[in-house]
């Protein structure tokens, strides 16, 4: 099953990154409880996809961890196919998206498009990555949060090449710098435009 | 000055510009080439010419109020660009349509993509220096028109499709015409095929011209024709069935050889496809209304992203929408299928003589509003 297949996968990409998602008053409850629950019994089943071999090294830290876990751990998501119209949804770090790319590139998927999304409530820009596959239904977003006032993400036109004018568009219409893109320069927009029109706060 | 004279004169290659207007671009495309005599070092696609921001419009006007803006985009098969934006905001909202107009859509649809190949078909032919085939083709998609224009009030950009349903229904005028466009078209493909298709000129300027790799085709995200012509077996209507398509039998014409010829055949065999999909929806054409009992007033979908693709005449065209909840979209992106079509160019071109790579152009069946958007 693709579906199932190309989920592990992306799981590996969200092994480290459990402090930097979780709220940083979830962090510091965590070190508090860590000497209570050292002698509870780790509650291993309820754990996300991991490699063995690093759950049984970091056994007690891991059932600290887990005497408190928020609802949803982080990792890629399932979703509604139905009323969503996609199958996976993982949010990442800007810099795990490269890695995202090739672990999609290895299951062959194609490029569907990328796009962004300006959160400007949150003083946030997302890019959007969509993914398909041409012998299984099997829809894969990846979704990436930056900083509004310095949106900065790598390229991942040499995995895609597709990606290259998508990226291109999506720095003409939000300003999203794609670090090690080869050629970004305004593509649907005039050569020497300075705007970004899809900006919240963008005025004609 | 003078160094870099020299410098000149050492480079031997030489660039031109092909359009923004020039006829093999049916529009106003432009291609910077890098020549080295009549063979192409490198060439890349300017686009942007005919940019009208769509996806911004679809921010500050209502979901309704965007329809229109659909038959706009890719105006030779404007009806997919209805279908798939409506279908999206059926899935947000969670509408129902009524399985008549359900039908409805399929083979206006159908009807469409067959115009838009019959005009691709009369145009590509022309790029290649044949004049009359377009002027056959030309006829045949005037039936069709006519067809259209009955139920739909517009002969190209139609904007027939409404949240829920469709905005007229169809008549028996409109039925037994189909049906004799349908015999009409059955008895004139054998005479294209025997015309063209075997044309020993057509086939030189075809045949293992213009690779396009399974490979590359999925790096860049081809789809459509493009794709199918490279060995890949991926339709919407097949691989996601949307709307009533799970309800017919068609093929799926499929070619290995990745050349123009191969992207040619496809679109020839699946004219023939789209009739036999008309014929079987209006054999089974439901009874029942065109819109839900309930008329479709506000709408306003849940928050969160949406994604809905169809097969449209070119390819996979999706629509990737983000609501907030309110009337109006929050983000409504536009996937085109000729936009990733085309952007392959650069790399499926370099060192190909110019005239065939006008003829790998002509095959992707280039739409500019569609690209530019």
């Amino acid at each position: 099953m693709l579906l199932a297949r190309i989920k592990e996968a992306l799981s590996s990409l969200y092994e480290d990154i459990q402090e930097i998602q979780e709220a940083p008053e979830a962090a510091e409850a965590a070190e508090e409880v860590e000497t209570a629950a050292a002698d509870a019994a780790p509650a291993e089943d309820a754990q996300p996809e991991e490699s063995p071999a690093e759950q049984k090294e970091s056994d007690s830290e891991e059932a600290s961890e887990e005497a408190e876990e928020p609802p949803a751990p982080p990792g890629p998501r399932e979703t509604d196919y139905k009323t969503k119209g996609y199958h996976l949804d993982a949010a990442l770090p800007p810099e795990k998206v490269v890695a995202a790319a090739e672990i999609l590139s290895q299951q062959g998927f194609f490029i569907e498009a990328i796009t962004g999304v300006d959160w400007i409530d949150e003083q946030q820009l997302e890019v959007v990555y969509d993914f398909n596959h041409f012998d299984e239904l099997c829809r894969v977003v990846i979704r990436s949060r930056l900083d509004r006032n310095e949106p900065e993400i790598p390229t991942i036109s040499h995995i895609y090449q597709g990606a290259n004018w998508h990226e291109r568009e999506t720095h003409d219409f939000f300003g999203i710098i794609f670090t090690g893109h080869p050629n970004l320069e305004p593509l649907l927009l005039p050569e020497d435009a300075d705007f970004h029109p899809l900006l919240k706060d963008f005025k004609a | 000055m003078n160094g870099l004279l020299q410098q000149d004169l050492n480079q031997e290659t030489f660039t031109i510009n092909l359009g923004p207007q020039h006829p093999a671009t049916h529009g106003v495309l432009r291609v910077k080439l890098v020549m080295d005599g009549e063979y192409i070092v490198e060439a890349e696609p300017v686009l942007g010419y005919i940019h009208r921001m769509h996806e911004k419009m679809g921010e500050n006007r209502t979901w309704a109020k965007f329809l229109p803006n659909c038959g706009r985009m890719d105006y030779l098969c404007a009806l997919s660009y209805n279908h798939g934006y409506v279908a999206a905001i059926e899935r947000a909202a969670g509408i129902e349509v009524p399985e008549r107009a359900e039908y409805i859509r399929v083979i206006t649809v159908e009807l469409n993509r067959i115009s838009s190949h019959l005009l691709w078909f009369g145009a590509f032919v022309l790029d290649l220096g044949g004049f009359t085939p377009l002027l056959y083709a030309f006829d045949d998609r005037e039936q069709i028109l006519d067809l259209l224009e009955s139920v739909t009030g517009s002969r190209l950009t139609y904007c027939y499709f409404r949240f829920g349903g469709v905005y007229n229904d169809i008549d028996d005028s409109f039925i037994t015409g189909t049906r004799e466009f349908i015999k009409r078209l059955r008895e004139r493909l054998p005479m294209y095929d025997a015309l063209v298709t075997k044309n020993i000129i057509l086939i030189k300027r075809l045949k293992d011209i213009g690779p396009i790799s399974k490979d590359m085709a999925r790096r860049y995200g081809a789809t459509g024709p493009v794709a199918r012509g490279s060995g890949i077996n991926f339709d919407v209507r097949k691989h996601e069935p949307y709307s009533v398509y799970s309800e017919f039998d068609f093929d799926i014409p499929v070619y290995e050889e990745g050349d123009s010829m191969a992207r040619y055949m496809v679109r020839m065999k699946e004219m023939e496809q789209s009739m036999r999909i008309i014929e079987q929806a209006l054999d089974k054409l439901p009874e029942g209304d065109i819109q839900p009992k309930k008329a479709v007033k506000m709408v306003k979908p849940e928050k969160g992203d949406y994604y809905h693709a169809v097969e449209a005449a070119r390819g996979s065209f999706g629509v990737r929408l983000v609501s907030n909840g309110t009337n109006t979209a929050y983000r409504l992106k536009l996937r085109s299928p000729t936009y990733s079509n085309l952007s392959l160019f650069g790399e499926a071109t370099k060192g190909m003589l110019l005239p065939d790579a006008l003829a790998l152009m002509g095959s992707l069946d280039l739409v500019i509003p569609e690209i530019d958007r």
